[in-house]
């Protein structure tokens, strides 16, 4: 309860206090200390000292899975903040109110890890969508990013309205007459003709929220089109969101059925990874690579989906802390170049050798090379497949999807140390030394969680 | 901690781990040259300290599977477990003698970036050493990738034009491969017995030749083991990546690459595929060994068709190695034997190769066997080290290949006779290809080229003398090496049967 008050809260601190920042620059400092604020809130409810005790009637559901998720993504948040702080000031003249809709787009996360009816879960889907769909236009003058802008919302909305559709025949299809996730939890018996076909569509609607194919259309051109620091968080904390509430609906609603939608996850995940990892070998940008590649990190996610073990939680909890502070770290890279193309990064190594070799351990990260947090998120999702048992094959397609990966991962790779520096191409690149100092606390996170997972995992079962 | 000689496997991770993260910070080309050798020299030492204690009679200790093991991931049941037995021992010497000859060999070249180019090779032994003692699944296979990122790295930055996509496509045949193992390794694990009251299931190697497998999984399972293997010896025909690779890449990783790193794979056969598929095995070790047979012949032909030094070197090291991956597959006493002399001496066979090459390609500007000839008459001591070099390569006897090579066939006749028929031809066909490589260079009219050639350097010469004296130590008394193997052998067999 404190994340999701606090968050608000401080959204309309930072809403109002754009009235009165003289400085352009000062908003920063205020969502840098809204979300230590937060966190330190979430922490202190994770260890059972709750600030608000509102009677919700059960309709959030405060677990230590949530929180210790909660915990992630403000974690991402902040480093966030820290590194791409700076940058939100280059997007327009409102930098205050992009802060503020960062802060309502936290608040629907913090509903999303906890919701315990649908409900709740529409209504955080909501907050979490429609500050987003300001903030990828939010550059007014940008044809991209209004493009992405209208897309996102005309997507979002039908989505969404799917997504409603569903909520609706669940709730008429159970004999209960209940939006409880847990009491829907009836088993194969009552799978009627009505639970069936919501399941069906509350599927496709959250499928289109996690941007996994065939629902994917407007994941690349909106992540491309959306100036690069919404792009990075949309990426990153609100699509690994997206998922703990797709989990956590499944696992709680629709666990005992399983076998009878699986075969539908299969498929989703198959093509996702597929259509993902071909499309991003042939990207010449990296941030319209990176946005290919983040459909084949849904493809990987979508494992925590078929398997809904216990391993999957754990491998849920390490895969968005992996992916999600290894792509921050790329785009906050990304963000202070010119040219977005692979050959921007030719000979990077000569020019910010730093630079060079964090974005180097992001990008083993994303490829999931051992001793990377990106390996141990892969291997956990890729174990609680195998654990599971059924169609075997698709975890030997998603390594296979894998290998395919590296390739294009890896030709940034190429670029930064064995290639020559094109003239005139990102030649001034200007990075403060703090900036320098996080990056490299990012990557020491990264790695750190790559040989011990414990670190993260644990904690689920506080 | 130095005190107890449990810790030998774990000095031969960190020695060269911890100098290698040491150093990219010394910048000084001269001083980070020597920091590389004495760091080598160092891993040697504890090596040829740890073989001290090798004999099983007397120290029961070290035939453990697990020396050292720490507590690294017991939620899943896995460890920081490393140990020697006599094939980890004979692996671990080879690797440690072979860094400190690559770095004397090659001593007196430079390169850009230098504190970078020995810090990967540094790591990249460590990474070498842990899969060579692992004895935990999970831990073996961060190892295996271990060794593969600096070694890939090594090969894309220093080389020649076409080094980024042939490295490439190297890493992208290795990563797959070794990506579907890991599909492997989590799949036994599944189905391996409780060893501990934190998880239910665990990755040592013992759970694992304990797991409970069907041999309908078996049966897929060695695959996704088997293709992780096949790529790094190479076996046909997954072998493409190699002549590209070591044609374009840099004379030191060259030599790491073929040399140590092919051993992986053979070692991996050895230790992880063989004892915990025996069904599997059986039903498809004549197909494998089909490959390999084949792709003997084929590398065989196509090395007596090459005109670079590289990749004729390479070729007939594919050769080698498909002989040796079929004698693997006879899964008998003789031919695993042999295997486990054969690694040794290909090490050393391939690397002295390998240095006579870089000699004379330094000399002489080309490595074109058609641009050269009358190299003897120019210098006769390199000519005298690469004819026993050729005759170590082609097995005559009293040089080591010989002993390893004679077990290996012998393995191959007890499995069907026809698998040795077709692998002596494979000798056969060496022969041929080395004496008329030598002959074409060494003897003849000497040309232009060759006139400006210059004597080799003291480090080359001494290195080349080492590796010369073990050659013919080892072609007349390989007793050693077969009395530390054994052990090895005879349990792995007990577990195949």
């Amino acid at each position: 309860m404190n994340a999701i008050i606090l968050t608000a809260l401080w959204g309309v601190v930072m809403m109002f206090g754009g009235v009165f920042f003289k400085k352009r620059t000062t908003p920063k400092y205020w969502a840098i200390a809204g979300i230590v604020i937060v966190l330190i809130a979430n922490i202190l409810e994770f260890f059972g000292h709750p600030f608000f005790n509102v009677d919700t009637k059960e309709m959030l559901r405060f677990d230590s899975f949530g929180l210790h998720f909660n915990n992630i993504a403000f974690i991402c948040t902040l480093i966030f903040f820290l590194l791409n702080g700076r940058d939100f000031e280059k997007i327009g003249l409102h930098v205050s109110e992009y802060f503020s809709l960062m802060f309502f787009v936290l608040c629907g996360v913090s509903i999303l890890s906890s919701f315990n009816t649908l409900l709740l879960l529409f209504l955080g889907i909501e907050i979490l969508s429609i500050p987003l769909y300001i903030l990828s236009g939010a550059e007014k003058r940008n044809l991209k990013g209004n493009e992405a802008s209208l897309k996102y919302f005309l997507m979002g909305s039908f989505s969404t309205g799917i997504l409603l559709m569903g909520i609706a025949l669940i709730y008429g299809g159970n004999s209960l007459g209940s939006f409880y996730i847990n009491s829907i939890n009836l088993g194969t018996g009552n799978l009627s003709v009505l639970i069936a076909a919501g399941l069906v569509l509350i599927l496709v609607g959250m499928s289109f929220k996690v941007s996994a194919v065939p629902f994917h259309f407007w994941a690349p051109d909106v992540y491309d089109g959306a100036p690069a620091v919404v792009t990075s968080f949309m990426m990153t904390i609100v699509k690994v969101a997206a998922f703990v509430a797709f989990f956590r609906l499944f696992q709680s609603s629709f666990g005992p059925m399983q076998h009878q939608w699986q075969t539908l996850i299969v498929v989703i995940t198959a093509a996702t990874l597929f259509i993902g990892n071909i499309t991003a070998v042939f990207q010449k940008s990296v941030k319209r690579m990176l946005a290919y590649s983040s459909i084949s990190h849904a493809g990987f996610l979508m494992f925590t989906l078929f398997a809904l073990n216990d391993t999957a939680k754990e491998g849920l909890l390490l895969y968005a802390a992996a992916y999600s502070l290894a792509t921050i770290g790329i785009f906050a890279v990304i963000i202070k170049m010119v040219d977005y193309s692979i050959e921007g990064f030719n000979g990077l190594g000569k020019k910010q050798p730093l630079l060079a070799l964090t974005s180097v351990i992001f990008l083993l990260s994303l490829t999931g090379i051992p001793l990377t947090a990106g390996f141990t998120a892969k291997f956990y999702v890729l174990m609680a497949a195998v654990k599971d048992g059924h169609q075997l094959w698709l975890v030997v397609f998603a390594v296979v999807c894998a290998a395919i990966g590296a390739i294009y991962y890896f030709r940034v790779i190429q670029a930064i140390y064995f290639k020559e520096p094109v003239p005139g191409v990102n030649d001034e690149i200007h990075v403060s030394s703090s900036f320098k100092f996080l990056l490299v606390v990012t990557a020491a996170l990264i790695i750190l969680l790559g040989f011990l997972p414990g670190l993260l995992i644990d904690w689920i079962y506080y | 901690m130095l005190g107890t000689y449990y810790t030998f496997p774990e000095l031969l991770i960190w020695i060269p781990f911890i100098t290698g993260l040491i150093a990219i910070f010394i910048k000084n080309n001269k001083s980070v040259k020597m920091f590389a050798l004495l760091s080598s020299i160092a891993t040697l030492v504890v090596s040829v300290i740890s073989l001290c204690y090798s004999d099983v009679a007397h120290h029961p200790e070290f035939f453990y599977y697990n020396n050292v093991s720490y507590v690294w991931m017991p939620y899943i049941g896995s460890s920081f477990s490393v140990g020697l037995d006599g094939m980890s021992f004979l692996l671990t010497f080879l690797t440690a003698l072979s860094y400190p000859l690559i770095f004397a060999a090659t001593y007196k070249t430079d390169y850009k970036n230098s504190n970078a180019f020995f810090a990967l090779m540094l790591l990249t032994q460590a990474g070498i050493m842990g899969v060579f003692v692992a004895t935990d699944a999970l831990l073996f296979y961060f190892f295996w990738e271990l060794a593969l990122i600096p070694i890939y790295f090594l090969c894309s930055r220093w080389g020649g034009e076409k080094r980024i996509f042939a490295t490439f496509k190297f890493f992208v045949y290795t990563f797959l491969g070794s990506l579907l193992m890991l599909v492997g390794i989590i799949f036994v694990y599944v189905h391996t017995p409780s060893v501990s009251a934190d998880s239910a299931h665990s990755f040592s190697l013992n759970a694992f030749y304990n797991a409970v497998l069907t041999p309908g999984q078996q049966d897929w399972l060695f695959w996704l083991f088997f293709i992780a293997f096949a790529v790094k010896i190479p076996v046909f025909p997954l072998h493409t990546w190699q002549p590209d690779v070591y044609e374009q890449s840099n004379y030191p990783s060259v030599m790491v690459l073929s040399g140590i790193m092919v051993k992986m794979g053979v070692f991996g056969m050895i230790r992880w595929l063989l004892p915990i598929f025996p069904a599997a095995l059986a039903k498809f070790d004549h197909l494998v060994m089909v490959l390999c047979i084949i792709g003997l012949l084929y590398a065989s032909c196509i090395a007596l068709y090459q005109n670079d030094l590289k990749r004729f070197v390479a070729w007939s090291s594919i050769a080698h190695l498909g002989l040796m991956a079929a004698a693997i597959f006879s899964a008998n006493n003789l031919g695993l034997q042999g295997v486990m002399l054969e690694m040794l001496n290909h090490g050393i066979n391939i690397l002295a190769l390998w240095i006579i090459v870089d000699i004379i390609e330094k000399k002489t500007g080309v490595r074109k066997i058609s641009e050269l000839s009358g190299l003897a008459g120019k210098s006769p001591s390199l000519a005298i080290f690469l004819v026993i070099i050729a005759f170590a390569n082609i097995a005559l006897p009293l040089s080591n290949s010989f002993v390893s090579e004679f077990l290996m066939l012998n393995g191959l006749f007890q499995f069907n006779i026809w698998f040795a028929v077709f692998g002596t031809l494979g000798i056969v066909v060496s022969a041929v290809y080395m004496l008329s490589m030598v002959q074409k260079t060494f003897y003849g009219k000497a040309n232009g080229l060759v006139e400006k050639a210059q004597k080799m350097s003291a480090g080359q010469g001494i290195v080349l003398f080492v590796l010369v004296i073990a050659i013919l130590f080892l072609g007349i008394y390989p007793e050693p090496v077969i009395h530390l193997t054994q052990t090895t052998v005879t349990d792995i067999l007990s577990r195949i049967h």
